[in-house]
């Protein structure tokens, strides 16, 4: 067996042959493992695309024509109890637009053990959500005649949380230059050092409710989920960098479906995984069967130039070097106008621009040249030759 | 015979973009345009004039003086004007600005100090040997604007003033204006070195360029005028434009000449700048677009080029065609899958050029002969020369006896031609595929139902197209690429997307049922009907069951096991496992599981055993087997197929009414506030979640209920085989509608606090938020109906903003990925030749080749072991 492995190393991808070791019953005769491997070699040559095949063409055309079966369906409920994200066909274009911000970030967050039988799962959840003053603020109340801002705390939830009071005044206080707070009870009046203006303190009533005090930013909601017995925490909003530090936290399975952040934080690589696992998550959960090829083909593409590029005319279209097949998808005038000026050349090695001088395309039965026995005029031939040399 | 004329044929290589100087213009143009006036007292076109012969001819008859040639031969030539003071070209504004921030207004240098030129060009040289383009264009972006901060000039010394656009051409320098002419002068004094250095190639674009002394007139052909009906002619939009330029052109030059006030000229040259930025780009914003008499704005170049009407896309990259035919569609079994039905008066249109030779010459003869209005005929004939001559009756005598090898014969479709037939939209390789001809009585295009699924088509009205390739070389890529059994598998998922369906299911499902039987003569019609001739292997009794006539069509050597529709929800049921032993189906009903489109199990087997040709003939085959026994049988559907038995009703009811009960119950719960919230939700988030939970699951409960006591009917055969409906279907017609879903929830807009008029503020009970608790047959309440229609509009107007999103998001896929192919080392490249892939698909399969994606390596190891 090892040495039909080795010998068929070369000629069959290391997934197939992984079935078959998978797959081959233990006892199986080494005359019938080799015929096994002929027979699987047989067939795997036989599956073998063609050169020349447009693959591009067809992986667009097996994300493209599914789509319009889509539904539009912004928000989906992913089980009972999680958090909303975008699905359906705006998931896709956003994915594929290579965006920088997307509508709904979210994170699974998945726990080393003993966290991941659910230890202190509440309390994790908590320690990562971003909290904001106004968690623990009762009422916000204006004193027009001596131009004080009066927040009246709600000191049952700030002791639930276990937050110290002294700790949240004084992030009050750094978040808000040019105002003192003073404590009585429950009660913090903020007083303007200088002469007060009413207009200021109903802008200041706004951002003391978002006075950050603890948790992660940009973790808007945090929910623990049962997922086969084991607790994982879904968020709404996605910081990676921050929750990786967190000890507790299995940074191996650890994901977001930010494309962009993951590309900034974990590289390129990380970057098309992604994009290939989140519109596969997209299809599969709208009941759709697509091959995995044609989403690995379209990553590719996006991230072929390091960065992840969107598929419009900012993004891949823009790298193309053929001036034409640039002006035949968008904004043509501005394209051939900054050719004219650089004086670019237009090798004509793509589709569009063939199809636009009605010549073959170099594709598919337009990629090999056949050269007949027929009869060459001398002259021509001899031409040929000169303009060669 | 071999002509070596034939043989040269020449490509393009490149293409070489650059501005046109005013030296090229000239010497290309083959006239001087100087008066505005186009035609003579006779309507002959005047010399010097915008329709001047010698830029080509537009009228029949008359001859191009350039170059000799007749309408439509001659490609038209273009001419030029001297413009009597020079003009910015609204295009390279951008250029002009930039080179004007860039250089010394002194000494025309570009602001850079000597000592950093060799380090660019360093940067540059290097960028072009590793970088890409867009590199190169960021460079150079940075660079520019660099420089554009630099105040004094490191070359003379001299100080430099901040310049400004005044849109869309003024230029302003410390407040005053540059004329074109100074920005010209300056423009000329920029060495070329300097150019290369910020990325213009002095080559094929001098900046001074930009700007207009000469402007060519574009040749009449690319705009011709039209003769109304009145016999008055209509001048196409740019000759109105070129005609505007040159009137003030003239004027003008004799202001100029006349010594006129310069606040005159400079008023002329405004106007005159004005019609060429108009004549480029007719919707510059901050001007005002010419307009025609009756006030609708002209068309000149750039919308000539731009958008989808636009003739890039329009012309350029999508192109009409002839040879082709488009009709409505209608269904007809009795044709083979790859076998498209054409009427007589489309076979007469649409031709096919045969070479005469030797051999054939007779058989062609008789398509001649026959002339254009018999069927078969032949409509032209074409000459080795590509003269084409039509075939009439006056003709055909002298045509006969001229009749020789090297004449091509365009005669009319046959049987068994080569043809392409679409269904728009084509969103996958399957909207075109390849059929053969069968010359039909009638008037609609015929297809086999079994091709509706790639096609996406019905015949509520569809129509659909049809192209007759005319080269040998189209015919052969169309055959064996295009041909619909070579289109089995979709490439999408691996899996067949052709199968029988509809009726095709539920009678193969019925013959094979258990009991049905037919007499051995009736049997023998129904396998002659279907086009089976051969029905020796049928046995030879009374009374012949149907699986036995099933058998008759499969291929003798066949075994095959697999379970069906059945096996799922009785694994007990002997009928659930679809046995095939040696060519004879002896236990199992067939349906959709087996002869489906997707999974088909017995077809795949089939596809993979005996090839795709083999394949659809058997599927047509059995497709019209399962048609006739429908035919024979009968079958009808009636209103009586959906009544409840009265214990299913009181079931119905009873569920129904549980889970009203249960949202009641909940309904208190979260009023008195004792309801937990979910985590991560509101307690009325959690409330409707329940909420919605408990009678979707009445619904599917009434579902079962339905299903499990409806009597036999046909419509529950139709679900059974998978032919047609579901279990929800048949719910909704008798028993419940169900909870309607609206944006991922119950209804929940309409008034204040409450959703219709009917109900009291603040009902939070299933009826006041889109619970219809009656079916489609007792008929729905008032309030329900009224539900029903908001979901349905919500549905319309989903499907209606989806399908462009979805059509961008296709375009733009195919436009990013259009050059990816697959090269002889199985790498994946673009069209510049970088790698995208080391091996396609990381394993190098073809999708289309496969099952679902995978080579099935455990099948392939049980059969080796099987041996």
């Amino acid at each position: 067996m090892e040495q039909l492995i080795k010998e068929y190393a070369d000629l069959l991808p290391q997934s197939v042959i992984q079935d078959i070791v998978d797959n081959v019953p233990s006892g199986t005769s080494s005359a019938k493992i080799k015929k096994i491997f002929e027979k699987i070699n047989e067939e795997y040559r036989f599956a073998l695309v063609d050169p020349g095949q447009s693959v591009g063409v067809i992986s667009a055309e097996s994300i493209g024509e599914p789509s319009t079966q889509m539904t539009l369906d912004t928000f989906h409920f992913a089980g009972v109890s999680e958090v909303n994200v975008t699905t359906g066909l705006p998931r896709v274009i956003e994915i594929l637009d290579g965006r920088k911000n997307i509508s709904t970030s979210s994170m699974e967050i998945f726990l080393v053990s003993p966290y991941s039988e659910g230890k202190d799962i509440t309390k994790i959840a908590s320690q990562i959500r971003e909290t904001t003053l106004k968690t623990f603020i009762k009422e916000i109340d204006i004193n027009i005649s001596n131009t004080t801002l009066q927040v009246t705390l709600n000191s049952k939830s700030v002791e639930d949380a276990g937050v110290n009071k002294k700790k949240l005044i004084k992030l009050l206080e750094k978040s808000i230059k040019g105002y003192g707070v003073t404590e009585a009870d429950d009660i913090l009046t903020i007083k303007p050092t200088k002469e007060g203006d009413i207009n200021e303190l109903y802008k200041l009533k706004e951002i003391i409710k978002d006075v950050y005090v603890h948790g992660i930013k940009g973790m808007k909601q945090v929910v623990p989920v049962n997922r086969d017995g084991e607790h994982v925490l879904v968020t709404s909003g996605s910081n990676m960098k921050e929750v990786f530090k967190l000890e507790f936290v299995d940074t191996q399975r650890t994901t977001t479906n930010d494309v962009f952040e993951i590309e900034n934080f974990l590289g390129i690589e990380a970057a098309r995984a992604a994009v290939i696992n989140e519109i596969m998550k997209v299809f599969e959960g709208q009941g759709i069967s697509i091959d995995v090829r044609h989403i690995l083909l379209v990553a590719d593409t996006m991230s072929m130039s390091g960065h992840v590029l969107g598929i419009n005319r900012y993004g891949i279209v823009k790298e193309k070097p053929s001036v034409l097949a640039r002006a035949s998808f968008e904004t043509p005038i501005k394209h051939l106008i900054s050719a004219a000026i650089t004086g670019e050349r237009d090798y004509l090695n793509s589709v569009i621009e063939n199809v636009m001088l009605n010549q073959p395309v170099p594709s598919g039965t337009g990629l090999p040249g056949l050269v007949t026995g027929g009869i060459m005029n001398p002259d021509h031939h001899h031409a040929a030759k000169k303009a060669k040399k | 015979m071999i002509n070596d004329k034939e043989f040269i044929s020449k490509k393009v290589g490149s293409i070489t973009f650059g501005i046109m100087g005013p030296k090229f213009i000239k010497d290309t143009a083959s006239a001087k345009i100087v008066t505005p006036e186009l035609y003579d007292k006779e309507g002959y076109p005047v010399d010097g004039g915008l329709m001047d012969v010698r830029l080509g001819v537009i009228d029949p008859g008359l001859k191009c003086k350039t170059c000799g040639l007749k309408l439509k031969e001659c490609p038209g030539h273009f001419g030029y004007i001297e413009l009597a003071r020079p003009v910015v070209h609204i295009k390279f504004v951008e250029l002009v600005l930039d080179l004007l921030r860039l250089t010394c207004r002194g000494c025309s240098r570009v602001l850079l100090p000597d000592g950093k030129v060799q380090e660019i060009k360093d940067d540059l040289e290097r960028i072009s040997t590793f970088g890409s383009d867009v590199e190169r264009r960021n460079y150079l972006k940075e660079l520019t604007a660099s420089l554009k901060t630099v105040t004094k000039c490191p070359h003379c010394g001299e100080k430099q003033a901040k310049v400004k656009l005044e849109k869309p051409t003024t230029f302003l320098e410390d407040e005053k204006r540059i004329s074109p002419i100074e920005v010209r002068s300056r423009f000329e004094k920029i060495t070329d070195e300097d150019l290369e250095l910020i990325g213009i190639s002095s080559q094929t674009a001098r900046p001074e360029w930009s700007i207009l002394t000469v402007l060519p007139i574009p040749p009449v052909t690319m705009r011709p005028s039209i003769t109304l009906e009145s016999g008055e002619r209509s001048e196409d939009d740019l000759t109105h434009k070129l005609g505007d330029i040159v009137r003030i052109n003239q004027r003008l030059f004799e202001n100029i000449n006349a010594g006129a006030p310069e606040i005159i000229v400079e008023d002329l040259w405004d106007l005159l700048q004005y019609h060429v930025t108009t004549f480029f780009d007719n919707d510059v914003s901050q001007l005002p677009p010419a307009r025609h008499r009756s006030g609708q704005p002209l068309k000149t170049l750039t919308s000539r080029i731009k958008s989808k009407e636009g003739r890039i896309r329009h012309n350029l990259a999508g192109k009409r065609v002839n040879f082709s035919a488009r009709a409505v569609i209608s269904p007809d079994p009795k044709l083979e899958i790859n076998e498209v039905g054409v009427s007589r008066e489309f076979a007469r249109k649409l031709t096919v050029p045969e070479k005469i030779t030797e051999w054939n010459k007779d058989y062609l003869r008789k398509f001649v002969e026959a002339g254009p209005d018999n069927y078969p005929g032949s409509n032209y004939i074409v000459r080795p020369d590509g003269r084409r001559k039509q075939i009439t009756d006056e003709t055909k005598e002298q045509l006969l006896e001229e009749l020789e090898p090297g004449l091509i014969v365009e005669r009319h479709l046959l049987d068994g031609d080569v043809v392409i037939f679409n269904r728009q939209p084509s969103l996958h390789k399957m909207s075109m595929m390849c059929h053969r001809v069968r010359v039909l009585d009638g008037l609609t295009l015929r297809l086999n139902p079994a091709v509706c699924a790639p096609y996406n088509a019905d015949f509520d009205g569809d129509e659909m197209n049809l192209h007759v390739p005319q080269t040998e070389e189209a015919r052969a890529e169309a055959e064996i690429l295009m041909q619909v059994q070579t289109q089995l598998i979709s490439p999408r998922y691996g899996l067949s997307i052709i199968g029988c369906n509809q009726d095709a299911i539920s009678g193969n499902y019925l013959l094979t049922k258990k009991g049905f039987e037919v007499s051995y003569s009736e049997a023998v019609d129904m396998i002659m009907a279907i086009g089976e001739t051969d029905f020796s292997r049928l046995p030879k009794k009374e009374m012949v069951t149907g699986k036995e006539i099933f058998s008759v069509l499969l291929p003798e050597d066949l075994s095959f096991k697999a379970p069906n529709k059945l096996y799922k929800a009785n694994p007990e049921d002997p009928e659930g496992m679809v046995v095939i032993k040696d060519g004879v189906l002896t236990q199992g009903v067939l349906d959709k599981q087996n002869l489906g489109d997707g999974s088909g199990l017995l077809l795949r087997q089939i596809h993979k055993i005996y090839g795709p040709d083999k394949t659809v003939v058997f599927l047509g085959k059995i497709y019209r087997l399962g048609i006739e026994t429908l035919y024979r049988r009968g079958f009808t559907v009636s209103i009586s197929d959906t009544d409840l038995s009265q214990e299913g009703e009181s079931q119905v009811n009873e569920t129904i009414l549980s889970a009203e009960k249960e949202v009641a119950k909940l309904i208190e719960q979260y009023e008195a506030g004792k309801l937990e919230a979910l985590p991560g939700r509101s307690t009325r988030e959690t409330f409707e979640l329940e909420v919605l939970r408990i009678l979707n699951k009445a619904r599917n409960d009434a579902g079962t209920i339905v299903t499990d006591t409806a009597k036999h009917s046909n419509t529950i055969d139709m679900i059974k085989s998978g032919a047609r409906g579901n279990v929800i279907n048949i719910a909704q017609m008798s028993a419940i509608v169900g909870q309607q879903d609206l944006r991922g929830g119950r209804v929940n807009k309409g008034y204040v606090n409450r959703t219709l008029s009917c109900f009291k503020e603040n009902d939070l009970g299933a009826a006041a938020h889109g619970f219809i608790r009656n079916g489609f047959k007792s008929g729905l309440l008032p309030h329900e109906a009224f539900f029903m229609g908001m979901t349905g509009r919500d549905s319309l107007m989903d499907t209606a903003l989806r399908t462009p999103k979805s059509g961008y998001l296709y375009r733009r896929l195919a436009n990013a990925m259009q050059d990816l192919k697959v090269e002889y080392d199985f790498t994946v490249r673009d069209a510049s030749g970088k790698i995208v892939q080391f091996v396609y698909g990381e394993d190098g399969i073809d999708v289309s080749k496969s099952e679902g994606g995978i080579l099935n390596v455990k099948k392939i190891i049980a059969e080796v072991l099987e041996e």
